[in-house]
């Protein structure tokens, strides 16, 4: 809560700005909580749900790149299986040269950053669809040039090195361990990300970029960083999931079912909130066990759903969330409170001095001259 | 030195002249009008002003920089401001947001200081009791204060108003001057174009008139709308004249 200085009231000031409607150490200390719990899953857990968890990370930090990418900066790519697959190759790449696989994760984050960079200067020059089909081109030229790497196995993939030391249970347990981890640098970077200063930026370039572009806002850098920044995530992502199969093959590391799925979770739990792509994820995994037997009904169900939920909820699950209740778990936008119009109770944090906006909204003297 | 200084520029889209050599410049703290009718070329001046259209030829200058290396970002750091003709909020962001983006972007605030600037901003226009609200849901009315909040923001030397009164009832232009001039009072120059000619009148002390993208009039405001030239433009002078009517 920082105080800023009113005109009417000079430098003593009851204008508040606030970030968090609810108390960010009840936040933290769920993290905290959740995330000691998540630590030491696969001690608790039976091998087959630790291999659901595991997978449901991997999807967490891809739908999670996506909606940074789409739903904070209005970047609609449907080609970010490109950076998945390369950066399951550099693990690969790595492992081949004698890098321990684990070792490699950082190694491919890096490398997909690099190879983002470049592509920004073709891929930022277009907008909306064309930017979308680009993506598309350069997600299947990156697999073209993987395929043309017999050291990589060419067309039918190569098994990953460096894993064979280690007994079953500890492979799973360092699989698990590590994609949890990047999950977790991934979500908290993004929270941190959106709650700066580019956070903002962000939005606005989303929201209008001309008007953005003339209050000072440098777009296009702008858009560059968040490009290479979503490049390396799904890079990152695109190394746990090679480093949690034995083979390696194009076809599945560089598929557009990634991006499918990323924009699924994303629009189900809702774009452009940190929590939308996380409760999406959630929603996608519990689908799948529950319709895993229903054969081609299983698609038809989650074709359905998607369709729904973008007719009569565009803003997403957690839209409802957030509209009816006020409430975010990972706030990163920005409330003024002033007290000089009208007293704040103290357990007010949230709905209440919200809503007294919300109560007048409709009304003139709404209006304050 | 003067703040801003147009010299010679030219601006065509094939063969619509938007711009044909306009030439004039503004002092620190100026308050100008700017008038003619559809199509004169007047948003497309503030366009090459702002850095959003590039000039085929001329030069333009702020505070004796030539700008026609900078872009729009940069000259909005430098100091030049402006509003839409049809409000470009940022739909899915709050007032306070929005204001804040230009505080931080444009002023180059941060912390304390930029969420000062955009409140006071919002304040200067009457805004502040609906920060929280998100942009998208204002009426015109606010969605025109909120331009010039976000302008204000970012710390301008000079505004470009774009048809800031437009489509406003009488009580709301009279306001709206109001806040104007007082901008004007603290030695931000205005470079205002209307066609509400009375909301100019109680503001402006000094009048230019373009028409197929030339500057055609430039004086002070009561002299410049009474002057043939503004008439011809407005009125059609030569047929007028020719039927014998003028």
């Amino acid at each position: 809560m920082k105080k800023v200085r009113n005109l009417d009231h000079g430098a003593d000031s009851l204008v508040t700005v606030r970030r968090s409607r609810i108390n960010p150490l009840y936040t933290l200390i769920g993290a905290v909580v959740l995330s000691g719990l998540l630590t030491w899953a696969p001690w608790f857990l039976p091998a087959a749900d630790v291999s659901i968890l595991q997978n449901f990370f991997i999807l967490v930090i891809m739908a999670t790149m996506w909606n940074l990418l789409a739903g904070y900066a209005g970047m609609v790519s449907i080609g970010q299986q490109g950076f998945i697959g390369l950066g399951a190759y550099a693990v690969l790449y790595f492992a081949i040269k004698g890098v321990n696989p684990f070792v490699a994760i950082p190694l491919a984050i890096i490398v997909c950053a690099i190879i983002a960079l470049p592509v920004t200067y073709l891929l930022l020059r277009l907008r909306g669809g064309y930017f979308s089909v680009a993506t598309w081109v350069v997600a299947n030229t990156a697999m073209l040039l993987i395929l043309s790497f017999t050291l990589l196995g060419g067309g039918t993939g190569a098994a990953l090195p460096g894993l064979v030391n280690l007994s079953p249970d500890q492979l799973n347990h360092d699989r698990y361990l590590s994609t949890w981890f990047v999950a977790l640098v991934v979500v908290v970077a993004t929270y941190l990300l959106l709650r700066s200063r580019l956070g903002l930026v962000l939005s606005s370039v989303r929201d209008n970029e001309v008007a953005s572009r003339s209050s000072g806002t440098k777009v296009t850098s702008t858009r560059r960083l968040i490009f290479i920044v979503a490049a390396a995530g799904c890079g990152a992502a695109g190394a746990v999931l090679a480093i949690s199969q034995p083979f390696i093959q194009p076809g599945n590391e560089f598929s557009l079912s990634w991006t499918a799925q990323m924009l699924f979770v994303s629009m189900i739990g809702g774009l452009g909130t940190i929590e939308g792509p996380i409760l999406g994820s959630i929603i996608f995994f519990a689908l799948q066990q529950w319709l895993q037997n229903w054969g081609a009904w299983y698609l038809i169900i989650f074709g359905a759903v998607a369709v729904s939920i973008a007719i009569w909820q565009p803003r997403g699950l957690w839209g409802i969330v957030r509209d009816k209740f006020h409430f975010e778990l990972l706030p990163v936008g920005y409330r003024v409170n002033d007290a000089t119009r009208e007293p704040v109770p103290r357990k007010s944090d949230g709905p209440s001095w919200r809503s007294r906006f919300a109560r007048k909204k409709d009304g003139p003297e709404s209006v304050a001259t | 030195m003067p703040l801003l200084q147009l010299e010679g520029v030219s601006k065509r889209f094939g063969q619509v002249v938007v711009a044909d050599g306009i030439t004039f410049q503004l002092e620190e703290g100026a308050s100008v009008g700017v008038v003619g009718p559809n199509g004169a070329g007047k948003t497309s001046m503030f366009g090459l002003i702002s850095g959003d259209i590039k000039p085929d030829s001329g030069s333009i200058s702020f505070e004796g920089r030539d700008l026609h290396r900078v872009a729009t970002p940069t000259r909005c750091r430098m100091g030049i401001g402006r509003t839409y003709q049809i409000p470009q909020p940022f739909e899915h962001m709050t007032v306070f947001e929005n204001t804040l983006v230009a505080a931080q972007q444009g002023a180059r605030t941060r912390g304390v200081a930029s969420y000062e600037k955009a409140y006071q901003s919002l304040e200067r226009v009457g805004m502040a009791a609906l920060a929280n609200r998100p942009a998208g849901s204002l009426a015109l009315l606010h969605r025109k204060r909120l331009e010039l909040a976000r302008a204000l923001s970012s710390n301008p030397r000079i505004l470009l108003l774009d048809e800031i009164a437009g489509g406003l009832t009488d009580a709301e232009v009279v306001d709206l001057s109001a806040v104007i001039r007082g901008l004007q009072g603290e030695g931000i120059a205005i470079l205002w174009i209307e066609h509400v000619v009375r909301a100019l009148l109680s503001t402006v002390d000094r009048l230019l008139c373009l028409a197929n993208g030339a500057l055609v009039a430039d004086g002070e405001p009561r002299e410049v709308l009474a002057s043939d030239a503004v008439r011809t433009v407005y009125l059609g002078g030569r047929i007028i004249n020719e039927s014998g009517v003028s």
